[in-house]
């Protein structure tokens, strides 16, 4: 007894109880919002068409976001991960941006190129797309402030996949992009699938550059801020513990099936 | 078939200087030397993985050295890592086949996989694979990618030495079928059991393209006279002395006499151990050479001892222990080194 207390690393326990902090500090408030929810007014929350909306806006912006952006994302990061050019340290720079400005900030620069005034806003309402106050503005409000997750984890997969197996595909008849989609892409799919998952999850809980960007329709977070603001604390608790539970239980299939990959 | 031209190249701290040679259809062309001499970067280049600084290769009469990879239509194979972990053995073989747009995959597969021994473990993933399993498999696919010129990058170094008999007989085989290969290696005993061609590679430059015999029986570096047991082995200029028999070779300074009817020039000289002698004072005899110098090592032979004495230059003399009892012989000690003209084996 008394040797295997001896065994015990002084600096292990520390660390130990100083991690535990931390892990209290991100579950106790989540834990707290549950307990200090009846199961009631959850399912009145549910029973909410408003609440329901929101949480489908959120949801399907959000995906709708991760998959459009991932067009370009992946190829991006394709050649971060393979190709040497010049200020390239600038462009991973550049992607890293949205991680550091305020959001409220993104979303007022993202405003600035969705308005009716603006190139893109003028050329998007020629093909009957609005932006402002519209899910098509969520979707690039966040997009905007997600896409560095999704751009760094694949770059960072792509990077671990052996240069030498797509050389070798080469030597054996292989196009560019056939290995691309043969070698290069099934290889890194598990940080492509943790990147996807990250910007997805991102985009989801954004609320300072969407506000700005749509105020309307309300996206679960929007709702969240606006049931706070005008009811209290008491009327937020329950839209907010459904929205946090539908995402956790997203978040929890999507790890599953990237783990079983 | 295949023709290197002064190919020049540096990726990192590896660089090649000014190779050439040439290969024929059918020929088994080894690439002998010690890691780190650019053996790699030589096959990469001719697969176009890596791109000359200067030079030009041809392939099949038509100049390659800016051809994209996927059209030469040469296959590399490297010691390990180099099937697609994520497919299966079937997968990996039929991959050069789908690229061909081959419309019997399945037969193609098969035939491939006969010709290497690779048909019991189609459906296994490479992760699975034993060391010669997984050699057959790349080879397999080199076949079905229908390339009639392999590159092959150490193929046997992580063979237990029953794979690697097993593998030698398959690219000898491979080989008579028609198959031009041009294999590198550190390894003597597989370059002699396998080339047509031998060439010997030191700092980035083939020092010695020849038969096999003809490179083991007159090395042009050190690493082959090593090989060989030729422990003195020098490479410098030979110069006629006037009115005498005998030659003066040059090396570091030093000069020895030679008794040769080899041309002037640059030569290569070597003198068996056991042909030195080991004294106090200068010999008073029929050696030509005498040379003073520091003992730096004293090591047991397989029989006698072996003095490394250094003259400006290291020499291995062999002794036998009562010599080295009676002379004192101690790591530091000055003594001197004799051997006759005669001992000295010259070669152009």
């Amino acid at each position: 007894m008394i040797s295997s207390f001896k065994n015990i690393s002084w600096m292990r326990l520390t660390f130990t109880f100083l991690g535990g902090i931390v892990l209290l500090f991100i579950l106790a408030p989540i834990a707290g919002m549950y307990f200090n929810t009846s199961i009631g007014s959850i399912t009145n929350a549910v029973a909410d068409e408003e609440v329901r909306d929101s949480v489908w806006l959120s949801l399907w912006t959000s995906m709708a976001g991760t998959i459009l952006f991932s067009f370009f994302a992946i190829p991006l990061a394709y050649l971060l991960a393979r190709k040497n050019f010049p200020m390239k340290s600038l462009v991973n720079g550049i992607i890293d941006l949205p991680i550091i400005i305020p959001h409220s900030a993104a979303g007022i620069a993202v405003l600035g190129i969705l308005t009716r005034d603006s190139w893109l806003g003028q050329s998007a309402e020629l093909f009957g797309v609005k932006f402002i106050g519209n899910p098509a503005g969520i979707i690039m409000a966040m997009a905007f402030v997600s896409i560095p997750f999704l751009i760094n984890a694949a770059r960072d997969g792509f990077a671990a996949v052996p240069e030498r197996l797509e050389k070798v595909a080469l030597t054996l008849g292989a196009s560019p992009i056939r290995v691309f989609f043969t070698i290069s892409l099934p290889l890194a799919w598990r940080s492509v699938l943790s990147g996807f998952i990250l910007m997805w999850a991102r985009g989801l809980s954004e609320f300072g550059a969407v506000i700005i960007v749509a105020y309307n329709p309300k996206t679960a977070p929007v709702l969240i801020f606006e049931r706070f603001t005008s009811y209290g604390l008491k009327y937020s608790v329950p839209v907010a513990a459904l929205f946090v539970a539908v995402c956790l239980a997203i978040f929890i299939m999507l790890r599953l099936i990237k783990k079983k990959s | 078939m295949l023709k290197l031209e002064n190919i020049s190249l540096r990726v990192g701290e590896f660089e090649l200087n000014n190779i050439s040679f040439e290969v024929e259809r059918g020929d088994y062309f080894v690439i002998l030397g010690l890691s780190g001499v650019g053996k790699s970067l030589l096959l990469e280049s001719i697969a176009g993985l890596i791109r000359p600084s200067s030079g030009k290769i041809f392939l099949r009469d038509e100049d390659i050295t800016w051809k994209k990879i996927q059209e030469r239509k040469v296959s590399i194979v490297y010691q390990d890592a180099d099937l697609f972990p994520h497919l299966t053995v079937f997968e990996n073989i039929a991959y050069p086949l789908k690229s061909d747009g081959e419309k019997d995959i399945k037969a193609k597969v098969l035939a491939c996989a006969g010709k290497v021994g690779a048909t019991e473990f189609l459906y296994r993933k490479p992760e699975t694979l034993s060391g010669g399993e997984y050699q057959r498999v790349s080879l397999a696919r080199s076949l079905a990618a229908d390339n009639d010129i392999f590159l092959l990058d150490e193929p046997l170094a992580s063979l237990d030495s029953k794979s690697k008999s097993e593998m030698r007989m398959l690219l000898r085989q491979l080989n008579r079928n028609g198959i031009t290969i041009i294999h590198v290696t550190h390894d003597y005993e597989e370059a002699i059991s396998l080339a047509s061609k031998i060439g010997v590679m030191e700092n980035g430059t083939l020092v010695h393209v020849a038969a096999p015999e003809e490179v083991f029986r007159h090395p042009k570096s050190e690493f082959i006279a090593h090989f060989i047991g030729a422990k003195n082995f020098f490479r410098g200029n030979l110069k006629t002395i006037p009115q005498s028999d005998l030659k003066e070779f040059s090396v570091n300074g030093i000069s020895m006499f030679c008794l040769t009817d080899v041309e002037d020039g640059e030569v290569f000289l070597t003198i068996q151990p056991e042909e030195i002698s080991i004294s106090a004072e200068a010999e008073k005899g029929s050696s030509r050479n005498h040379f003073k110098g520091k003992i730096i090592d004293i090591a047991p032979a397989k029989v006698g001892f072996e003095v490394i004495v250094n003259i400006g230059t290291e020499l291995i003399a062999l002794i036998s222990g009562d010599s080295k009892k009676e002379l004192k012989l101690e790591i530091g000690k000055e003594v001197w080194v004799n051997f006759k003209a005669s001992s000295c084996k010259v070669y152009n």
